[in-house]
């Protein structure tokens, strides 16, 4: 299987075939609906984001509270199609991967094309299995929307497959 | 029958240990599903989802946490006994603390926000639950827990057909609710079909099939006859697990029925994940 590492690699990024198993190690930052509408509302206003996405990886998720002794609850996939309003302005801003379940807009599809940009699948419902590829969980900022809030994740070979690549190829369109 | 006294812990104590179990032990009717289903896939991915799935949830079961990060908005089905009296406090809020409990004592995470449109604050101990009770004759209380994962919640759908729609009417508009949900509910999924009484009735029923255990077919013959019928045609749709292909879709399809009205045929689809979660318990 493919090994990756986030912030990923231009060649990695252009080489990744819907359907590609990998394993993503390195880190990335966390956001899902609430912290989207903040971000693209500050990019509306034309003000600057919390975190500086160029080049980033955002995960679709919320995790469950960790328990002591983890380092993250279990933190599966959340349906990334309810992001699809926000993500092209983020993508547009250098966003290179954005990692969550389900299908994607045809207006996504044309800003990852547009962009070059790499959607990846986690397993829905694999919570607990993906926790245990997140080593360490960092509050970004957002606290206040609890498991909505931005973090980081530092990830070690987190299991991914390739949805959407950056042509267009679609895993989910059989 | 005498008149029975059921203090309001013992009712927030069964509603804590059903919310957090549920969380945690995927039921046996699933896991023997998802076990039987890898045996059938031939294709190596949907093969390899499954198997992750049965890793997840021991991992899951060994280390008592959930198994999956949206432990789910908690929606009880009660059936509360006539001859029962609450001592100590009231029966919604004893079942409220015992959810508040469940999600803050056993690490579920916490989604439900307080209003819908204007003011999506989280409530932060995942309150209120949905909770549909029925008196009944007797001096019990009946309850069937579900934790709700809105992932699959969102690709439900209801319709109310003329009863000149028929049967057919009745398959094409689940298999077009099947269809379009494709690989966002986290496939493999349950599908809960309510069908008859009235709008409400019917999404009532969905949500009550997709807690009934799957192994369980409808008692009528000819529904469990639909409900084996349906299943194996979303099987043939190749959504597969996690979308990703293959002939599981569905683990199972559980179908709930009504007496309706002359002038209607309702029918509600309410999807769930394959980690549906349900458990019952009698207090």
């Amino acid at each position: 299987m493919r090994k990756i590492t986030f912030p990923i690699g231009e060649k990695d990024l252009t080489e990744l075939k819907a359907g590609d198993r990998v394993l993503a190690s390195g880190y990335l930052y966390t956001a899902r609906d609430a912290a989207h509408k903040r971000m693209y509302e500050l990019i509306q206003d034309g003000k600057p984001l919390p975190i500086d996405i160029d080049g980033q990886t955002i995960y679709y998720v919320g995790a469950a509270p960790a328990k002591p002794g983890y380092a993250v609850g279990p933190c599966g996939p959340t349906s990334s199609y309810r992001m699809d309003k926000y993500a092209p302005s983020l993508l547009d801003l250098g966003l290179k991967v954005m990692v969550g379940k389900g299908m994607r807009s045809e207006a996504v599809i044309d800003s990852m094309i547009k962009n070059k940009a790499v959607y990846l699948a986690a397993i829905g419902g694999a919570a607990a299995l993906i926790a245990k590829s997140i080593t360490k969980a960092e509050l970004i900022c957002y606290e206040d929307l609890g498991t909505e809030a931005i973090y980081r994740y530092e990830v070690t070979d987190m299991p991914l497959i390739v949805a959407i690549d950056s042509n267009g190829g679609n895993v989910y369109v059989r | 029958m005498e008149i029975r006294e059921i203090s309001a812990q013992q009712i927030t104590d069964a509603v804590k240990r059903l919310f957090m179990d549920c969380n945690y032990y995927i039921g046996k009717d699933i896991s023997c599903a998802i076990q039987a289903a890898k045996e059938r896939e031939t294709l190596p991915m949907a093969k390899d989802v499954l198997q992750q799935l049965i890793d997840n949830n021991k991992i899951a079961a060994e280390e008592q946490i959930p198994i999956c990060q949206d432990t789910g908005m908690a929606v009880l089905f009660v059936e509360y006994g006539d001859k029962v009296t609450v001592r100590d406090g009231s029966f919604k809020e004893a079942v409220e603390e015992g959810v508040r409990r469940a999600y803050i004592d056993g690490y579920l995470r916490k989604s439900v926000v307080s209003d819908p449109v204007f003011d999506r604050t989280n409530t932060n101990d995942n309150t209120p639950a949905i909770i549909h009770t029925e008196i009944v004759e007797g001096n019990t209380i009946h309850i069937t827990a579900g934790g709700k994962g809105f992932g699959s919640e969102n690709m439900s759908a209801i319709k109310m057909l003329a009863p000149s729609a028929g049967v057919e009417g009745v398959k094409k508009f689940i298999l077009e609710a099947v269809a379009h949900a494709g690989p966002n509910p986290c496939p493999p999924m349950v599908v809960g079909v309510g069908i008859g009484g009235t709008f409400e009735k019917a999404a009532q029923l969905a949500k009550r099939a997709t807690l009934r255990p799957i192994n369980i077919s409808n008692p009528n013959e000819k529904y469990a006859e639909l409900e084996k019928e349906l299943l194996e045609e979303i099987n043939k749709m190749d959504i597969g697990p996690a979308g990703l292909g293959g002939v599981t879709t569905a683990l199972g399809l559980n179908i709930e029925t009504y007496p309706t009205h002359i002038a209607g045929l309702p029918v509600a689809v309410n999807i769930c994940c394959h980690a549906c979660r349900h458990k019952e318990c009698v207090i």
